[in-house]
Protein backbone atom coordinates (compact mmCIF):
# COMPACT_ATOMS: atom_id res chain seq x y z
CA UNK A 1 0.00 0.00 0.00
CA UNK A 2 2.70 2.54 0.69
CA UNK A 3 3.92 2.22 -2.38
CA UNK A 4 3.00 4.58 -5.14
CA UNK A 5 3.28 8.33 -5.28
CA UNK A 6 1.76 10.70 -2.45
CA UNK A 7 -1.92 11.09 -4.19
CA UNK A 8 -2.00 7.54 -4.65
CA UNK A 9 -1.82 7.18 -1.21
CA UNK A 10 -3.92 9.98 -0.36
CA UNK A 11 -6.84 8.56 -2.33
CA UNK A 12 -6.08 4.94 -0.91
CA UNK A 13 -6.76 6.40 2.85
CA UNK A 14 -9.70 8.58 1.49
CA UNK A 15 -10.73 5.42 0.07
CA UNK A 16 -10.64 3.47 3.10
CA UNK A 17 -12.06 6.25 5.40
CA UNK A 18 -15.35 6.43 3.13
CA UNK A 19 -15.25 2.34 3.41
CA UNK A 20 -14.83 2.01 7.23
CA UNK A 21 -16.74 5.10 7.62
CA UNK A 22 -19.90 3.03 5.61
CA UNK A 23 -19.67 -0.21 7.28
CA UNK A 24 -19.75 1.44 10.79
CA UNK A 25 -23.09 2.93 9.65
CA UNK A 26 -24.20 -0.46 8.45
CA UNK A 27 -23.41 -1.69 12.15
CA UNK A 28 -25.14 1.18 13.61
CA UNK A 29 -28.29 0.17 11.57
CA UNK A 30 -27.78 -3.79 12.47
CA UNK A 31 -28.01 -2.94 15.83
CA UNK A 32 -31.41 -0.67 15.57
CA UNK A 33 -32.86 -2.44 13.00
CA UNK A 34 -35.79 -4.77 14.43
CA UNK A 35 -36.89 -6.50 10.83
CA UNK A 36 -34.55 -9.22 10.50
CA UNK A 37 -34.95 -9.21 6.46
CA UNK A 38 -33.01 -5.84 6.89
CA UNK A 39 -30.28 -7.02 9.48
CA UNK A 40 -29.58 -9.39 6.85
CA UNK A 41 -29.15 -7.03 3.96
CA UNK A 42 -26.80 -4.87 5.81
CA UNK A 43 -24.90 -7.06 6.68
CA UNK A 44 -24.24 -8.74 3.04
CA UNK A 45 -23.69 -4.97 2.79
CA UNK A 46 -21.19 -5.13 5.42
CA UNK A 47 -19.52 -8.05 3.73
CA UNK A 48 -19.40 -6.57 0.17
CA UNK A 49 -18.01 -3.06 2.30
CA UNK A 50 -15.38 -5.32 3.91
CA UNK A 51 -14.35 -7.12 1.08
CA UNK A 52 -14.07 -3.84 -0.92
CA UNK A 53 -11.76 -2.65 2.18
CA UNK A 54 -9.63 -6.26 1.80
CA UNK A 55 -8.99 -4.78 -1.87
CA UNK A 56 -7.60 -1.32 -1.32
CA UNK A 57 -5.43 -3.29 1.57
CA UNK A 58 -4.32 -5.43 -1.90
CA UNK A 59 -5.26 -8.59 0.10
CA UNK A 60 -7.18 -10.07 -2.85
CA UNK A 61 -7.51 -13.92 -1.72
CA UNK A 62 -9.35 -12.70 1.30
CA UNK A 63 -11.42 -10.03 -0.14
CA UNK A 64 -12.80 -12.90 -2.61
CA UNK A 65 -13.60 -15.07 0.30
CA UNK A 66 -15.32 -12.18 1.95
CA UNK A 67 -17.52 -11.49 -1.02
CA UNK A 68 -18.17 -15.26 -1.65
CA UNK A 69 -18.97 -16.55 1.86
CA UNK A 70 -19.84 -13.31 4.06
CA UNK A 71 -22.11 -11.67 1.28
CA UNK A 72 -23.10 -14.57 -0.66
CA UNK A 73 -23.49 -17.70 1.28
CA UNK A 74 -24.25 -16.96 4.22
CA UNK A 75 -27.17 -14.20 3.67
CA UNK A 76 -28.74 -17.25 2.15
CA UNK A 77 -28.47 -18.85 5.39
CA UNK A 78 -29.34 -16.48 7.30
CA UNK A 79 -32.64 -16.20 5.13
CA UNK A 80 -33.21 -19.65 4.88
CA UNK A 81 -33.10 -19.38 8.92
CA UNK A 82 -35.33 -15.89 9.53
CA UNK A 83 -37.71 -18.17 6.78
CA UNK A 84 -37.86 -21.17 9.58
CA UNK A 85 -38.14 -18.52 12.77
CA UNK A 86 -39.78 -15.79 11.52
CA UNK A 87 -38.86 -11.69 10.62
CA UNK A 88 -39.54 -9.56 13.74
CA UNK A 89 -36.97 -9.50 16.53
CA UNK A 90 -38.91 -9.81 19.62
CA UNK A 91 -38.21 -6.51 22.31
CA UNK A 92 -35.57 -7.12 24.77
CA UNK A 93 -36.52 -7.56 28.39
CA UNK A 94 -34.26 -5.88 29.62
CA UNK A 95 -32.03 -2.00 28.86
CA UNK A 96 -28.95 -2.86 27.24
CA UNK A 97 -26.86 -0.74 29.24
CA UNK A 98 -24.70 -3.74 31.28
CA UNK A 99 -23.96 -5.09 27.19
CA UNK A 100 -22.97 -1.30 26.09
CA UNK A 101 -21.31 -0.59 28.77
CA UNK A 102 -18.74 -4.08 28.18
CA UNK A 103 -18.59 -3.45 24.69
CA UNK A 104 -17.44 -0.22 25.09
CA UNK A 105 -15.07 -0.50 27.44
CA UNK A 106 -13.89 -3.95 25.35
CA UNK A 107 -13.23 -1.43 22.34
CA UNK A 108 -12.07 1.14 24.31
CA UNK A 109 -9.12 -1.19 25.49
CA UNK A 110 -8.35 -3.20 21.88
CA UNK A 111 -8.15 0.96 20.83
CA UNK A 112 -5.48 1.35 23.69
CA UNK A 113 -3.64 -1.75 22.40
CA UNK A 114 -3.41 -0.68 18.96
CA UNK A 115 -1.50 2.44 20.20
CA UNK A 116 1.62 -0.17 21.08
CA UNK A 117 1.51 -1.31 17.60
CA UNK A 118 3.84 -0.76 15.05
CA UNK A 119 2.75 2.26 12.14
CA UNK A 120 0.09 0.53 9.63
CA UNK A 121 2.49 -1.18 6.73
CA UNK A 122 5.87 -0.15 8.73
CA UNK A 123 8.57 -2.54 6.72
CA UNK A 124 10.43 -2.49 9.98
CA UNK A 125 7.71 -4.18 11.86
CA UNK A 126 8.32 -7.08 13.74
CA UNK A 127 5.31 -9.40 10.98
CA UNK A 128 7.76 -8.21 8.51
CA UNK A 129 11.46 -9.36 9.69
CA UNK A 130 10.58 -12.89 10.87
CA UNK A 131 9.86 -15.40 8.32
CA UNK A 132 7.62 -13.03 5.95
CA UNK A 133 11.33 -12.37 3.91
CA UNK A 134 12.16 -15.61 3.54
CA UNK A 135 8.90 -16.75 2.07
CA UNK A 136 8.71 -13.87 -0.54
CA UNK A 137 12.61 -14.45 -1.99
CA UNK A 138 12.38 -18.34 -1.55
CA UNK A 139 8.92 -19.38 -1.97
CA UNK A 140 8.32 -18.40 -6.02
CA UNK A 141 11.80 -20.43 -6.37
CA UNK A 142 11.52 -23.42 -4.14
CA UNK A 143 8.09 -24.11 -5.02
CA UNK A 144 7.95 -23.16 -8.40
CA UNK A 145 4.68 -21.19 -7.48
CA UNK A 146 4.48 -17.08 -8.41
CA UNK A 147 0.96 -16.56 -5.85
CA UNK A 148 3.06 -15.92 -2.23
CA UNK A 149 -0.76 -16.16 -0.93
CA UNK A 150 -0.95 -20.05 -2.31
CA UNK A 151 2.49 -21.15 -1.66
CA UNK A 152 2.12 -20.11 1.84
CA UNK A 153 -1.20 -21.34 2.30
CA UNK A 154 -0.79 -24.64 0.59
CA UNK A 155 2.80 -26.06 1.15
CA UNK A 156 4.68 -23.30 3.84
CA UNK A 157 1.50 -23.55 6.03
CA UNK A 158 0.40 -27.08 4.72
CA UNK A 159 -0.41 -28.71 8.29
CA UNK A 160 -2.53 -25.05 9.70
CA UNK A 161 -4.51 -25.70 6.06
CA UNK A 162 -5.09 -29.21 6.60
CA UNK A 163 -6.36 -27.98 10.43
CA UNK A 164 -8.90 -25.34 8.44
CA UNK A 165 -9.85 -27.96 6.01
CA UNK A 166 -10.92 -30.41 9.20
CA UNK A 167 -12.61 -27.34 10.69
CA UNK A 168 -15.09 -26.93 7.35
CA UNK A 169 -15.23 -30.49 7.04
CA UNK A 170 -16.43 -30.64 11.38
CA UNK A 171 -18.80 -27.83 10.79
CA UNK A 172 -20.63 -29.70 8.00
CA UNK A 173 -20.47 -32.47 9.90
CA UNK A 174 -22.27 -31.10 12.93
CA UNK A 175 -24.52 -29.22 11.14
CA UNK A 176 -25.99 -32.93 9.54
CA UNK A 177 -25.72 -34.08 13.23
CA UNK A 178 -28.09 -31.53 14.47
CA UNK A 179 -30.38 -30.14 11.80
CA UNK A 180 -30.33 -33.49 9.04
CA UNK A 181 -32.69 -35.77 10.43
CA UNK A 182 -36.10 -35.31 9.75
CA UNK A 183 -37.46 -33.98 12.90
CA UNK A 184 -40.76 -32.52 12.27
CA UNK A 185 -42.06 -36.19 11.26
CA UNK A 186 -41.17 -37.91 14.49
CA UNK A 187 -44.14 -36.47 16.62
CA UNK A 188 -46.23 -37.63 14.28
CA UNK A 189 -44.96 -41.34 13.71
CA UNK A 190 -45.17 -41.76 17.79
CA UNK A 191 -48.49 -40.95 17.90
CA UNK A 192 -49.43 -42.92 15.40
CA UNK A 193 -47.71 -46.02 17.11
CA UNK A 194 -49.52 -44.67 20.62
CA UNK A 195 -53.03 -45.07 18.74
CA UNK A 196 -52.05 -48.65 17.40
CA UNK A 197 -51.76 -49.57 21.39
CA UNK B 1 -42.04 -19.87 -8.67
CA UNK B 2 -43.28 -21.03 -12.13
CA UNK B 3 -43.46 -17.27 -13.51
CA UNK B 4 -39.99 -16.62 -13.16
CA UNK B 5 -39.55 -16.74 -16.84
CA UNK B 6 -36.72 -13.77 -16.39
CA UNK B 7 -34.73 -15.29 -13.38
CA UNK B 8 -34.46 -18.84 -15.20
CA UNK B 9 -33.47 -17.57 -18.31
CA UNK B 10 -30.81 -15.22 -16.61
CA UNK B 11 -29.69 -18.44 -14.59
CA UNK B 12 -29.38 -20.91 -17.26
CA UNK B 13 -27.05 -18.39 -18.87
CA UNK B 14 -24.82 -17.53 -15.62
CA UNK B 15 -24.28 -20.40 -13.89
CA UNK B 16 -22.39 -21.92 -16.78
CA UNK B 17 -19.90 -19.00 -16.20
CA UNK B 18 -19.88 -18.95 -12.43
CA UNK B 19 -19.06 -22.72 -12.62
CA UNK B 20 -15.97 -22.01 -15.40
CA UNK B 21 -14.82 -18.85 -13.01
CA UNK B 22 -15.07 -21.52 -10.09
CA UNK B 23 -12.48 -23.67 -11.81
CA UNK B 24 -10.40 -20.76 -13.31
CA UNK B 25 -10.42 -19.37 -9.85
CA UNK B 26 -9.34 -22.79 -8.26
CA UNK B 27 -6.79 -23.93 -11.36
CA UNK B 28 -5.35 -20.30 -11.82
CA UNK B 29 -4.80 -19.81 -8.23
CA UNK B 30 -0.70 -20.45 -8.61
CA UNK B 31 -0.42 -17.44 -10.32
CA UNK B 32 -3.40 -15.15 -9.50
CA UNK B 33 -5.58 -14.40 -6.63
CA UNK B 34 -7.65 -17.65 -5.65
CA UNK B 35 -6.92 -21.04 -4.26
CA UNK B 36 -9.36 -24.13 -3.15
CA UNK B 37 -11.51 -21.94 -0.59
CA UNK B 38 -12.71 -19.40 -2.99
CA UNK B 39 -13.36 -21.96 -5.74
CA UNK B 40 -15.35 -24.10 -3.35
CA UNK B 41 -17.52 -21.46 -2.01
CA UNK B 42 -17.98 -20.12 -5.75
CA UNK B 43 -19.39 -23.48 -6.88
CA UNK B 44 -20.88 -24.12 -4.45
CA UNK B 45 -22.85 -20.85 -4.87
CA UNK B 46 -23.31 -21.55 -8.22
CA UNK B 47 -25.77 -25.04 -7.47
CA UNK B 48 -27.38 -22.31 -4.26
CA UNK B 49 -27.96 -20.18 -7.14
CA UNK B 50 -29.57 -23.01 -9.03
CA UNK B 51 -31.42 -24.09 -6.15
CA UNK B 52 -32.79 -20.71 -5.42
CA UNK B 53 -34.37 -20.25 -9.09
CA UNK B 54 -35.28 -23.36 -9.89
CA UNK B 55 -35.87 -25.14 -6.39
CA UNK B 56 -34.62 -27.46 -3.96
CA UNK B 57 -35.82 -31.03 -5.84
CA UNK B 58 -34.13 -29.83 -9.25
CA UNK B 59 -30.87 -29.05 -7.67
CA UNK B 60 -30.96 -32.24 -5.27
CA UNK B 61 -31.88 -34.04 -8.60
CA UNK B 62 -28.58 -32.67 -10.19
CA UNK B 63 -26.34 -32.92 -6.96
CA UNK B 64 -27.69 -35.66 -4.78
CA UNK B 65 -27.28 -35.24 -1.20
CA UNK B 66 -25.66 -38.86 -0.83
CA UNK B 67 -23.01 -37.24 -3.18
CA UNK B 68 -22.55 -34.37 -1.23
CA UNK B 69 -22.19 -36.03 1.91
CA UNK B 70 -19.56 -38.56 0.54
CA UNK B 71 -17.55 -35.62 -1.08
CA UNK B 72 -17.68 -33.98 2.13
CA UNK B 73 -15.15 -36.90 3.43
CA UNK B 74 -13.22 -37.10 -0.21
CA UNK B 75 -11.92 -34.06 0.20
CA UNK B 76 -10.41 -34.01 3.86
CA UNK B 77 -9.19 -37.97 2.68
CA UNK B 78 -7.90 -36.57 -0.57
CA UNK B 79 -5.97 -33.78 1.49
CA UNK B 80 -4.85 -36.50 4.28
CA UNK B 81 -4.02 -38.47 1.40
CA UNK B 82 -1.21 -36.27 -0.05
CA UNK B 83 0.21 -36.56 3.51
CA UNK B 84 0.58 -40.23 3.32
CA UNK B 85 2.10 -40.26 0.06
CA UNK B 86 4.11 -38.11 0.84
CA UNK B 87 5.03 -40.64 3.87
CA UNK B 88 5.30 -43.82 1.77
CA UNK B 89 7.40 -41.82 -0.68
CA UNK B 90 10.33 -41.06 2.25
CA UNK B 91 9.55 -37.86 3.08
CA UNK B 92 7.69 -36.46 6.02
CA UNK B 93 3.69 -35.85 6.20
CA UNK B 94 2.81 -32.90 3.79
CA UNK B 95 6.58 -33.20 2.72
CA UNK B 96 5.40 -32.35 -1.36
CA UNK B 97 9.48 -32.06 -1.95
CA UNK B 98 9.40 -36.11 -2.55
CA UNK B 99 6.25 -35.94 -5.04
CA UNK B 100 7.47 -35.38 -8.36
CA UNK B 101 10.88 -36.30 -10.21
CA UNK B 102 12.29 -32.55 -8.91
CA UNK B 103 11.48 -31.08 -5.74
CA UNK B 104 9.51 -27.82 -7.84
CA UNK B 105 7.22 -30.29 -9.64
CA UNK B 106 6.82 -32.23 -6.89
CA UNK B 107 5.75 -29.35 -4.23
CA UNK B 108 3.10 -28.18 -7.75
CA UNK B 109 1.92 -31.89 -7.18
CA UNK B 110 1.25 -31.32 -4.16
CA UNK B 111 -0.63 -28.11 -3.84
CA UNK B 112 -2.62 -29.25 -6.76
CA UNK B 113 -3.94 -32.18 -4.92
CA UNK B 114 -4.37 -30.22 -1.41
CA UNK B 115 -5.92 -27.55 -3.31
CA UNK B 116 -8.44 -30.03 -5.10
CA UNK B 117 -9.36 -31.74 -1.30
CA UNK B 118 -9.75 -28.06 0.06
CA UNK B 119 -12.23 -27.54 -3.12
CA UNK B 120 -14.29 -30.68 -2.65
CA UNK B 121 -14.38 -30.20 0.99
CA UNK B 122 -15.53 -26.38 1.08
CA UNK B 123 -18.19 -26.85 -1.75
CA UNK B 124 -19.68 -29.75 -0.69
CA UNK B 125 -19.87 -28.38 3.01
CA UNK B 126 -21.37 -25.35 1.80
CA UNK B 127 -23.85 -27.34 -0.60
CA UNK B 128 -25.03 -29.27 2.44
CA UNK B 129 -25.62 -26.74 5.07
CA UNK B 130 -27.37 -24.93 2.27
CA UNK B 131 -29.14 -28.15 1.46
CA UNK B 132 -30.14 -29.00 5.25
CA UNK B 133 -31.31 -25.06 6.15
CA UNK B 134 -33.54 -25.32 3.07
CA UNK B 135 -34.66 -28.87 3.45
CA UNK B 136 -35.72 -28.11 6.97
CA UNK B 137 -38.27 -25.90 5.86
CA UNK B 138 -39.43 -28.29 3.02
CA UNK B 139 -39.89 -31.24 5.66
CA UNK B 140 -41.64 -28.57 8.21
CA UNK B 141 -44.24 -27.76 5.64
CA UNK B 142 -44.96 -31.61 5.36
CA UNK B 143 -45.26 -32.09 8.55
CA UNK B 144 -47.65 -29.60 9.31
CA UNK B 145 -49.80 -30.77 6.22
Amino acid sequence: MATGSRSEIILEELTAVVLLTLMGAAAIGMARQRNLYGVVLLSGIYSFLMATVMVVLDAVDVAMTEAAVGAGISTVLLFGAIHLTGGTESKPIHRPWLPLLVVVATGAMLVYGTLGLPAFSDPGAPIHQHVAPRYLTEGPVKTGVPNVVTAVLASYRGFDTLGETFVVFTAGIGVIALLGRRRPRRPLDKSREESKE
Amino acid sequence: MRLDIILRVLAKLLIPFALVFGLYVQFHGDYGPGGGFQAGVIVAAAVIFYALIYGLPAARRVVPTEMVQSLMAIGVLLYSGVGIASILLGGNYLDYFVLGADPVSGQHRGIFWVEMGVLITVASVMLKIFYVFAGRRRDAEEAEE
